[in-house]
């Protein structure tokens, strides 16, 4: 029963951290912290933390491999979901505050612009492993044909970098540190996977 | 395009109230002898009241809040995000300053700014500024026609264009340090742009000099094109009669040229520039073409503008 209130209570604050940056920015933007252009701030701000959370749920895996901690993995499915939340929030300033709703526009910024091809495609391939994300939806899908259906984030975590890289004008620095936590992340798999196989034969 | 007549505008319309009231008490004539006075104030950064001749062109759209002005900003040379500049160039030492005047000119030569600036009347003109990023401004700039500077340095025949170069100084401009871009950032104007009157070579806004954040001391402002041919804080004027680099063009030639004139009809490689947000509106508004300034249409007759972009 401790134990379950203990978890209970570290999930919460797991919860929690995931949330803060809605509040915090939501804090900012009433008060004029998010400087002339607040509509592009806030934009970016929630591409940026769908982005970080992407990785982070990326990052799960690895660590409570190396760590020995396997109840870490439960803590995924939560990550995932705030990155899903993130993205969408940022579609959605995109759409309503951006663009107000001017779908002409945004039909062609989907189309002509690549950087924004680019995360729109990253966007829609989020939909299904959200939807999916649910304990009957694992049920139905059974664990194979889901964990291969999750196996998108492998595309998704890549499209979104280079989202960020190619809007990028000038310092291409940020998204390059970005690309650099994604190939330590991706590296460590292929690294894993390489080394099982070789222990099968 | 709008141009409303003198009797439109008062000077209230032209300046903040505060310095509207300080100004008149101590409003003797206008002349440049305002940023004289600044040069030698005691203090480094602090901007010094100028007074300066309304112009009776300016546009009578709300200007944009002199904070916005002062906050959001493009000067890589201080970083790449837009508080940045704000943040980092306050080390930035614009005195003494001197501009190096060189190429296809009678008369060449190192300036002190004082003599740069000496003899000419300044006015202040309220003009919009276009971001290629999508974004504007209505400033209320003060400054000299450009082409009342270039014309002392009796440009020769030969003179085609003018180049323009911005202070190197990576100890006082930390943005310099990394090759973001190549530096010294570089400009450069056909010489008929140069010498069109909406060509103003600025050397402050909102009644007072320029922060070092818009380009202390000195900063082109070229209003019918993108916010980054309005090239800052300026230590080289170069007649040449070949088309000069430019900093953009170097840096991405698919994307920037070296007109670069807003136009609605010729998108950026990587955004529409159909329309834009005026800094502390909500809505998106149209751009207009060569951001509603007309009269320099006549430049650019017979060009394609969407091959000279
Ligand atoms: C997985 C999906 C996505 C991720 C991870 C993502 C991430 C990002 C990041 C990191 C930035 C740059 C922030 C900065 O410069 O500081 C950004 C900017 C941007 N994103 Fe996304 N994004 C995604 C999907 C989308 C979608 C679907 C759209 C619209 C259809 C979109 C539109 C934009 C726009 C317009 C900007 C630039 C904002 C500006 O500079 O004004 N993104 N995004």
């Amino acid at each position: 029963m401790a134990s379950k209130t203990r978890d209970n209570l570290v999930y919460a604050l797991v919860w929690l951290a995931c949330f803060a940056p809605i509040p915090w920015l939501g804090w900012n933007l009433f008060n004029g912290d998010l400087g002339a252009n607040p509509i592009e701030a806030l934009i970016r701000q929630l591409g940026v933390w769908g982005l970080r959370f992407i990785l982070i749920s990326l990052a799960i895996t690895p660590a409570a491999r190396i760590l020995r901690m396997p109840r870490l993995i439960r803590f995924r499915r939560t990550v995932g979901l705030f990155a899903f939340a993130y993205v969408l929030l940022h579609w959605t300033s995109y759409i309503g505050l951006d663009q107000i709703f001017d779908w002409g526009a945004i039909g062609k910024d989907i189309l002509k612009r690549p950087f924004i091809t680019i995360g729109m495609t990253a966007f829609v391939l989020l939909i299904p492993l959200a939807i999916t994300s649910t304990n009957a939806a694992i049920r139905k899908l059974g664990p194979v044909r889901w964990r291969r259906l999750h196996r998108l984030i492998y595309v998704i975590a890549p499209l979104g970098v280079l989202h960020y890289y190619m809007l990028v004008k000038a310092d291409h620095r940020p998204p390059l540190i970005y690309a650099a936590f994604l190939a330590v992340l991706l590296g460590w798999r292929i690294w894993d996977w390489a080394r099982k196989a070789n222990r099968k034969t | 395009m709008l141009i409303r007549n003198a009797g439109d505008l008062t000077e209230n319309d032209v300046t903040p109230e505060p310095i509207y009231r300080r100004r008149r008490e101590f409003m003797t004539g206008i002349a440049a002898t305002g940023i004289l006075a600044a040069c030698s104030a005691p203090t480094e950064a602090a901007a010094a009241p100028l007074k300066a001749a309304p112009w009776p062109y300016s546009t009578p759209e709300p200007k944009t809040s002199f904070k916005d002005i002062t906050s959001y900003n493009n000067f890589y040379e201080f970083g790449v995000d837009k508080d940045d500049p704000a943040r980092n160039a306050g080390g930035l030492k614009t005195r003494p300053w001197t501009v190096k005047v060189d190429g296809h000119c009678a008369k060449p030569g190192t300036y002190n700014l004082e003599d740069v600036l000496k003899g000419h009347a300044l006015q202040e003109r309220i003009y919009r500024l276009r971001c290629v990023e999508g974004w504007s401004m209505v400033i209320p700039w003060i400054g000299i026609p450009l082409a009342d500077i270039l014309k002392r340095y009796q440009p020769t025949a030969k003179a085609k264009f003018v180049a323009f170069e911005t202070l190197n100084r990576p100890s006082e401009m930390p943005g310099q340090r990394r090759a973001v871009l190549e530096w010294p950032y570089r400009e450069g104007l056909r010489l008929d742009e140069a010498m069109h009157p909406l060509t103003l070579m600025a050397v402050g806004l909102y009644g007072q000099t320029l922060l070092n954040q818009n380009g202390a001391p000195m900063r082109l402002v070229v209003p019918w094109k993108y916010g980054f041919k309005s090239i800052k804080s300026i230590v080289r004027i170069s007649f040449t009669e070949t088309q000069p680099r430019t900093a953009w063009q170097v840096s991405a030639p698919q994307e920037y040229g070296f007109y670069s004139n807003v136009n609605p009809t010729v998108d950026h490689p990587r955004w529409s520039q159909a329309t834009e947000r005026r800094i502390g509106e909500f809505k998106r508004r149209k751009t207009l073409m060569f951001n509603g300034y007309n009269s320099v249409a006549s430049l650019y007759r017979g060009m394609d503008l969407k091959k000279f972009y």
